[in-house]
C-alpha cells in the first residue's frame, strides 16, 4: 500500500496535449476517482501511473519513490481493465496465478493465495474453467482477484463497470468498494460515470479537457461545484446569469433573473469575489415544483410546464417561469404533473451556490 | 409456402451460383480424373477405356515415386518453417504498428500483382551466372569467375519462401490483430517482461494463425511445380512435376492422373488432421 503523486504531469501525444500540468495526492489507502468525460485524460493519467505511458514532463511517485524510470513489471501494480484482460487460454486459477508466478512465492502457497483471492472476489469454485465460460459480471470479478492477489501497492481500475448491465453495475460498485474497504489498497478508479464516483470515492478528481477542474469529497463536488462545468457534469443543474452585488460574513447577496434577490451561504460560493458578474448554481433537484404557497424563507415563482419525462420514482420537469427555462427533478408523490400545468418553483436559496461570472 | 421452408430455401439461392461453378468446374473434372486413372495407355499411344489397376499399381510401389513424394514433403516442411520463422516477426511489427499498418499491407499484398511465374524467374537474373549477384562480385574482385549458385534444392526453397512468405504472415497478422493488446499490459502489470508476455500470452494465442499460415505454405508448396521447373536442377523434381511430365511430356493422362491424385490424397489428409484439431475457421480468417 503507497501513495501516489502526480507533479506536474504533462502528457502530449504529438501536437496534442492529453493532460496539461497536473499534480494530484492520492493519500495511502484511499480510494480516489478520476471522473470526466471521454477524452479528459482521465485514462491517460492512469496509465502513466500505470507504466503504459510514459509522462512528457513531470514526475510521478509511488510511496515517495519517482517511479519515471521503473518498467510497469516493477511497479508492482494491480491493473483491471475494462474489457477485463483475462487471458482466454488459461484457466480462471492459472489467471489469477499468473502474477504470483512473478514474485518470490513458493508454489504450494500460490494455490492457497489463488483460492484465498477467489474467495474474496465470491467465486471459491470456478478455478478450473476457462474466462469464456464465466459471465461478465464473474469475469470482471476475476480480473480484480487477479490484480489484488499479488498484494499490489496501488489498485489502478480503468471503468471497470461500463461493461456490466446496469444492475450488475450497482451490485458490483457495493462489492468492489467492499473489497477495497477489507484490504485496504489505495485505489485509484477512472470513470465517466458520476453516480459510481458518488457512491464509491474517498475523493473525486473532475477532469475536462486534460485538467484537473475541482478536487474534493463527493459531497463538496457535488454541493459546491467549483467551476460550470463540475456542476453540470454532476447531476444536472440550472445555471443562470447573475450579479453579486455585497459580500457578507455569512452570505453572497446574488441578484437573479426570474428569482431576484437572494443570498447565497458563503461556503457556497467560495472562489465568487464581492461585487460582479456571477452565475447561480441551482440543483434540478433542489428546485420543486408545487401547487402550494411557499413556506417562510422559501423564495416562490410562478411557471408554467411545458414537458414531463417520466422516470418512474422521479419525474424531470422542464418548466418556464419568465423567459428562463428551467429544469427540476421531483421525488413523484402521487401523480405527476402535466405538461401545461401553473404551478410554483420553490426554492431554498441556501440549496444554491454561486461561481464567477464571465 | 410457409415462412420457414421459405427462409430454409434462401441460403441454397444464394448459394447456388457458386455451388453450380464449383460442380461443374472442379467436382466434375476431378470425376474425370478419378475415371482416367483407371484407364491404360497402351504402348501404341491410345487410352484403351475399362478399369486396370495398373497406374496405382506402378504409383504406388514405385520407389522412384515414393522418394519424390518424400523429397516433395521435405521440401515443402523446410519451407513452412523458413516462413514462419521470417514471417512472424513480420507480422508482429504490422500488427503493432500504429500509423501506417495500411500501408505495410498494402506492400504486402503487392507482389500479387506481378505473375508468380514473372516473380519466380526473376531470380535468374539475380543469381544467374551473369546475374546481378555474380557481376556485382566479380566487379568488387571477391570472386574470379561466377558462381553456379541457380538450380538446386536451396534456390527451390528460396523461390517456395519467396512465393508463399505472405500468406504466412497474412495469417498470422490476422491472428495477432485478433489479440486484445490489454493481454499484454495486463501481463506486463502483473510482473511479466515483454518477453515473458509474449511467450505467456500472444504467442500461444496466435498459434492458431500460424497453423493456418503453416498449413496454406505447406499444401501450396507441395503442389507446385512452377518454382522447381524454374529454379532446381535435374535432381530438384518435386511430386507435381512428375504430374506435369506424365500429362504435358509423356502424354500419359492415365497414370498422370493416378499421381496427381495421390498427391491430392496425400495433402487431403494433412488438411483433415489440420481440421480435426485446429478447426476451419482460422484458415478462413486467414484467407478473408
Amino acid at each position: 500500500m503507497s501513495s501516489v503523486h502526480l507533479n506536474n504531469i504533462v502528457k502530449r501525444f504529438g501536437a496534442v496535449t492529453a493532460v496539461h500540468s497536473t499534480s494530484l495526492e492520492i493519500p495511502e489507502g484511499a480510494f480516489v476517482t478520476l471522473l470526466g468525460p471521454s477524452g479528459c485524460g482521465k485514462t491517460t493519467n492512469l496509465r502513466m501511473i500505470a507504466g503504459l505511458l510514459d509522462p512528457t514532463e513531470g514526475e510521478i511517485l509511488i510511496g515517495g519513490k519517482r517511479v519515471n524510470d521503473v518498467p510497469i513489471h516493477k511497479r508492482n501494480l494491480g491493473l483491471v481493465f475494462q474489457n477485463y484482460a483475462l487471458f482466454p487460454h488459461k484457466t480462471v486459477a492459472d489467471n489469477v496465478a499468473f502474477g504470483l508466478k512473478y514474485r518470490d512465492v513458493p508454489s504450494d502457497d500460490i494455490a492457497t493465495k489463488v483460492q484465498d483471492a477467489l474467495e474474496l472476489v465470491q467465486l471459491p469454485d470456478v478455478g478450473d474453467r476457462y474466462p469464456k465460460e464465466l459471465s461478465g459480471g464473474q469475469q470482471q470479478r476475476i480480473a480484480l482477484a487477479r490484480a489484488i492477489v499479488i498484494e499490489p501497492d496501488v489498485l489502478l481500475l480503468d471503468e471497470p463497470l461500463s461493461a456490466l448491465d446496469a444492475n450488475l453495475r450497482e451490485d458490483m460498485r457495493v462489492e468492489l468498494k467492499r473489497i477495497q474497504e477489507r484490504i485496504g489498497v489505495t485505489t485509484v478508479f477512472v470513470t465517466h460515470d458520476q453516480s459510481e464516483a458518488l457512491a464509491m470515492s474517498d475523493q473525486i478528481v473532475v477532469m475536462s479537457d486534460g485538467r484537473v477542474e475541482q478536487v474534493g469529497a463527493p459531497e463538496e463536488v457535488y454541493n459546491t461545484p467549483a467551476s460550470e462545468f463540475v456542476a453540470n457534469f454532476l447531476g444536472a443543474s440550472n445555471i443562470l446569469a447573475a450579479r453579486c452585488t455585497r459580500r457578507g460574513p455569512e452570505g453572497v447577496d446574488i441578484e437573479a433573473p426570474t428569482f431576484g434577490k437572494l443570498t447565497v451561504p458563503a461556503e457556497k460560493a467560495p472562489n465568487l469575489g464581492s461585487e460582479g458578474p456571477a452565475k447561480l448554481v441551482i440543483r434540478a433537484e433542489k428546485l420543486l415544483v408545487s401547487r402550494d404557497e411557499a413556506p417562510e424563507g422559501v423564495l416562490s415563482v410562478p411557471a408554467t410546464i411545458e414537458a414531463v419525462d417520466y422516470q418512474g420514482q422521479a419525474v424531470r420537469y422542464f418548466v418556464r417561469a419568465d423567459d428562463t427555462q428551467l429544469q427540476a427533478i421531483n421525488m413523484i408523490d402521487q401523480h405527476p404533473f402535466a405538461t401545461g400545468d401553473a404551478i410554483n418553483l420553490h426554492l431554498r436559496p441556501i440549496d444554491c451556490a454561486a461561481l464567477p461570472g464571465d | 409456402m410457409s415462412v420457414e421452408a421459405r427462409e430454409a430455401r434462401q441460403p441454397w439461392i444464394l448459394l447456388s451460383p457458386a455451388l453450380t461453378a464449383i460442380f461443374l468446374l472442379l467436382f466434375v473434372p476431378l470425376l474425370f480424373i478419378v475415371v482416367y486413372s483407371f484407364w491404360l495407355r497402351t504402348s501404341t499411344g491410345a487410352d484403351q477405356v475399362g478399369f486396370f489397376l495398373d497406374n496405382w499399381r506402378e504409383a504406388l510401389s514405385d520407389a522412384f515415386y515414393r522418394d519424390i513424394l518424400l523429397f516433395t514433403l521435405k521440401i515443402a516442411t523446410i519451407t513452412t518453417l523458413v516462413c514462419a520463422v521470417m514471417g512472424y516477426p513480420a507480422a508482429y511489427v504490422i500488427a503493432r504498428s500504429k500509423g501506417n499498418k495500411a500501408l505495410l499491407l498494402l506492400l504486402l499484398m503487392l507482389p500479387f500483382w506481378i505473375s508468380y511465374i514473372i516473380r519466380t524467374m526473376s531470380w535468374i537474373n539475380i543469381l544467374g551466372v551473369s546475374g546481378a549477384l555474380n557481376t556485382a562480385l566479380l566487379w568488387l574482385g571477391v570472386i574470379n569467375e561466377p558462381i553456379q549458385m541457380l538450380y538446386n534444392q536451396t534456390t527451390v526453397i528460396l523461390g517456395l519462401v519467396h512465393f508463399l512468405l505472405p500468406f504466412m504472415i497474412l495469417n498470422v497478422f490476422v491472428s495477432l490483430e485478433g489479440i486484445d493488446t490489454n493481454l499484454e499490459d495486463a501481463a506486463n502489470s502483473l510482473g511479466a517482461t515483454r518477453m515473458q508476455a509474449f511467450w505467456q500470452v500472444t504467442l500461444p494465442l496466435s498459434l492458431p494463425g500460424l497453423a493456418a499460415g503453416g498449413l496454406l505454405c505447406f499444401v501450396l508448396g507441395a503442389g507446385t511445380y512452377i518454382t522447381p521447373l524454374v529454379l532446381g536442377g535435374p535432381g530438384d523434381a518435386m511430386f507435381a512435376n512428375l504430374v506435369f511430365e506424365a500429362i504435358i511430356t509423356q502424354l500419359n493422362w492415365p497414370l498422370g492422373s493416378a499421381l496427381s491424385l495421390m498427391l491430392l490424397a496425400v495433402l487431403g489428409a494433412l488438411v483433415l488432421i489440420y481440421n480435426r484439431y485446429l478447426g476451419m475457421a482460422q484458415l478462413m480468417k486467414g484467407l478473408g
